[in-house]
């Protein structure tokens, strides 16, 4: 997602352009965009038949993969667009599939006792140059990665690893300071070999695609690895093509020079030429309209309700992606399936009679001003940001929009906390529903709305404690209750995810992750 | 001699007020390169950690003295964010941003110069008409746009080039300068139309002045007049002239690049401030800070060399 125009308006200027310059001639003139309120769904299915082994495709990707390819540094960072791509070269001791389920990958099999993690390694798992993985690699990579001592390498989350120990040549002992159902999410932390030198620029993983090169700013190439333990990838060859934006995207999508794109717009769908098919999906994140509760009016729970019944989210969904999208109500999005409260996505109707009689009681009669920061890179959310303007302006709230560059964002809203008001989308980048909520504790670093509850606070600290999985369900769909009825935020959606993929491909299969897996993936005969 | 000393004295002046600029400029705005890298989900400990590692947390002056004493030595650096020297980042990028400023001024200069020639005599009729409302409409139209026409018609209509599968010049040359044409032609069309419009205005305003009338009533053909006569006189402001057109292509290189997903030099100098990555941005305002001085230097010789009037 990069900055941009609108892609729809741009085609059709483009194609007026173009009636200009053939001066009337007639003769097909390609693919014309046509004027409905939705993509499609004429032709909108997979191809059905016999998979081919073998091919080679071209992947587009709107944003810079950035610098460095190391794994565990990709993990610490949250640099999504790299990790998404390499999620087919790396594996973890256990990894996700397409459900949300973790499964053993390079450990074939694993107990859990308390606070004991028991790992027996996978038989015959080879590295990509070639090396079996031993028990040292495994012990390597779980310390490299919990080791705070290194800026760019550690991932916080394992900070609660306090042992790591290989007990003989097929078993890893990892021992964590207390009882955590969630930990074993961060296993999926990759696993690579302790001799090889050059992880930022020459990575090597077990995943079922190995390396082959990478250009900045320009593409990164894998290719099938053959001895892959498990099911072995379809495509020889995948190249992931690095545009500089969406609408370059679209563009070679139109032109038929990319074979597969995702996070693509409603707007950029509905430009898809007839030989493409699209899937919709989800972003797997929270988008709000992040409130800072440390500074007047907001800090007024009458305030935040009145803004939560002023919002229309099914007015932004319609505008925004043609009604696709999923509601949220709460910090949780809906692929942590057992955790979300779907019950809560109506808490506050659409009701801008009821906010105008809070805003009453809150002092605030003739509304107030509220500045609303966007990173102007995201343009769902600055168009989200639009449409929040007029919906509280017919409560009379006075919005404006303040558009900020996305380092920006981070260092002021983020970082100094100086803001009244956001939208973004916030995702859980530790792959556990906890990550989700445990950024609403007062005092937590991530906690930059300032929210403080002290019923949330307790709530949260039974849950972290909680050893019974059901209990901790329970508790999790308390803080989210809590969140929402505290208006912590304006929650509004899960924003679509949608695919296009050349009609000859199918087997794209979505995970509840920011991820890409490339090896379902194959052409039909 | 004395001249090109007193030149290079003002080159490096200029280049060190711009390095010190160009530094300033990244205290002024909010982020550092560790709160780029590190995100959403960075830590205050994290912060500080990576800022030690990138020699962040020492004082400004120290950090441009030390930037100043290694650039002083050739040693541009390394990235914040690539893993990899400054030198090394911009070894490729020059080249492919440099041949796309080459082409393009090349194709503005192959346009303009006959358009405008062959069309100045005609200031009137249908030719000065149809020259006339071309230049204006492609004038008035951004490189931006005209390379999204450009693709959609070249790319996606008429398929003659794959849009943002980039052909590197160490593949395939030939391929190379094929996904160039396009690029260069978004920039250099707008320039030449007004190359264009310079040219028939300078002959025309020529045309009425008195040596003109004075060669016509000696009896000179027209080709004749305006190739004696008028060119060396018109010759000063369209080598000026083509000079700042040559200036305003690497802004726009930057914009077009980013349509046509080219790994130049704009792609790079756009990432590189979005990640506040200091030692890049500085190596590229220099660089092009000094093309912009060593252009003018040339550009001022040049029209001393056709006009001896001119004092440089």
């Amino acid at each position: 997602m990069k900055r941009g125009f609108k892609g729809f308006a741009l085609l059709v200027l483009a194609l007026f352009a173009l009636t200009v310059a053939l001066g009337g001639c007639a003769g097909d003139r390609g693919v014309a965009p046509e004027d409905n309120n939705g993509p499609s769904e004429t032709g909108n299915m997979p191809p059905v038949g016999a998979p081919i082994q073998g091919g080679e495709i071209i992947v587009g990707i709107a944003q810079d993969l950035g610098s460095s390819l190391d794994p565990h540094q990709m993990v610490a960072a949250g640099t999504a667009g790299i990790r998404e791509v390499l999620f087919n070269v790396f594996e973890g001791l256990v990894k996700p599939t397409p459900d949300g389920e973790l499964v053993p990958a390079v450990a074939e099999e694993f107990t859990v006792d308390g606070t004991l993690y028991t790992f027996t390694l996978r038989d015959g798992v080879t590295f990509h140059n070639g090396d079996l993985v031993t028990v040292d690699d495994i012990v390597y990579s779980i310390k490299r990665s919990a080791d705070a001592t290194s800026a760019t390498t550690f991932v916080s989350a394992l900070s609660v690893v306090t042992r790591v120990e290989a007990v003989d040549n097929r078993t890893v002992e990892i021992e964590i300071a207390e009882p955590d159902n969630e930990f074993l999410a961060l296993l999926t932390v990759a696993i690579i070999p302790s001799g090889h030198g050059d992880h930022a620029r020459n990575p090597v993983g077990t995943g079922p695609f190995r390396f082959v090169a990478h250009t900045l700013e320009e593409s990164l190439v894998i290719e099938r690895f053959d001895d892959y333990w498990g099911t072995p990838a379809y495509l020889d060859r995948v190249t992931f093509r690095i545009f500089a934006g969406g609408e370059a995207v679209v563009m070679a999508l139109a032109a038929g020079s990319i074979d597969l794109a995702s996070h693509l717009t409603a707007d950029m769908v509905r430009q898809l030429p007839p030989d493409y098919y699209y899937l919709v999906g989800a972003m797997n994140l929270v988008q709000a309209l992040y409130l800072n509760h440390a500074v007047e009016p907001l800090d007024n729970l009458l305030v935040r309700q009145a803004l939560n019944y002023a919002a229309d989210i099914q007015q932004i969904m319609d505008i925004l992606s043609d009604g696709m999208g999923h509601p949220v109500g709460s910090s949780m999005y809906p692929a942590f399936a057992r955790y979300f409260h779907e019950g809560l996505v109506d808490f506050y109707p659409h009701d801008p009679e009821r906010a105008r009689t809070l805003l009453a009681q809150a002092g605030f009669p003739d509304g107030f001003d509220l500045t609303i920061t966007v990173p102007s890179v995201y343009t769902p959310h600055v168009i989200t940001a639009e449409v929040l303007v007029q919906q509280f302006r017919a409560v009379g709230i006075d919005a404006v929009i303040e558009l900020v560059e996305w380092t920006w964002w981070l260092s002021e809203v983020r970082g100094n906390r100086n803001f009244q008001s956001t939208v973004i989308g916030l995702d859980a980048r530790s792959m556990t529903a906890r990550a989700m909520l445990e950024r609403f504790e007062t005092g937590a670093g991530g906690n930059f709305i300032n929210f403080s509850s002290e019923q949330f606070d307790e709530t949260f600290a039974l849950a972290r404690a909680a050893t019974d999985s059901d209990e901790q369900v329970r508790l999790y769909r308390e803080l989210q209750e809590i969140l929402v009825e505290e208006a912590a935020n304006v929650y509004l959606q899960d924003l679509v995810n949608l695919v296009a993929i050349n009609g000859r491909l199918t087997g794209f299969q979505f995970y509840p992750l920011y991820v890409m897996d490339m090896s379902t993936v194959h052409f039909v005969e | 001699m004395k001249l090109i000393m007193r030149k290079l004295f003002t080159l490096i002046v200029t280049l060190f007020i711009v390095s010190i600029l160009a530094f300033l400029a990244f205290q002024v705005i909010p982020g550092d390169a560790a709160v780029a890298q590190l995100g959403v989900d960075a830590t205050p400990e994290s912060l500080a950690a990576l800022r030690a590692e990138m020699g962040l947390d020492r004082p400004l002056p120290v950090r441009y003295a030390d930037w100043l004493g290694q650039f002083l030595f050739g040693d541009m650096g390394k990235s914040h964010v690539h893993d990899r020297s400054v030198t090394e980042l911009l070894g490729d990028r020059l080249i492919i941003t440099g041949s796309l400023m080459g082409l393009s001024f090349l194709f503005t200069v192959g346009i303009a110069l006959p358009v405008g020639l062959f069309t100045a005599n005609r200031q009137r009729g249908s030719i000065h008409w149809a020259v006339t409302a071309a230049s204006q409409v492609i004038m008035a139209v951004p490189p931006l746009f005209l390379g999204l026409v450009l693709t959609f018609l070249f790319a996606v209509v008429f398929r003659l080039f794959a849009p943002g599968v980039f052909v590197s010049h160490h593949d395939n040359l030939l391929g190379y300068l094929g996904y160039m044409l396009f690029p260069a032609l978004a920039i250099a069309l707008p320039k030449s139309a007004m190359t264009v419009r310079l040219i028939r205005s300078s002959v025309g305003s020529e045309l009425g002045k008195d040596y003109v009338q004075t060669a016509v009533s000696r009896g000179r053909g027209s080709s004749a007049i305006l190739r004696r006569h008028i060119l060396p006189n018109i010759a000063v402001p369209v080598i000026t002239f083509l000079t700042l057109t040559l200036i305003m292509t690497i802004t726009d290189a930057i914009v077009v690049e980013q349509v046509f997903s080219i790994p130049g030099l704009g792609r790079l100098l756009i990432s590189a401030i979005e990640n506040r990555d200091y030692p890049v941005v500085q190596a590229i305002v220099v660089i092009i800070a000094a093309f912009v001085m060593v252009l003018h230097f040339l550009s001022d010789i040049l029209c001393r060399a056709i006009d001896r009037r001119i004092v440089l």
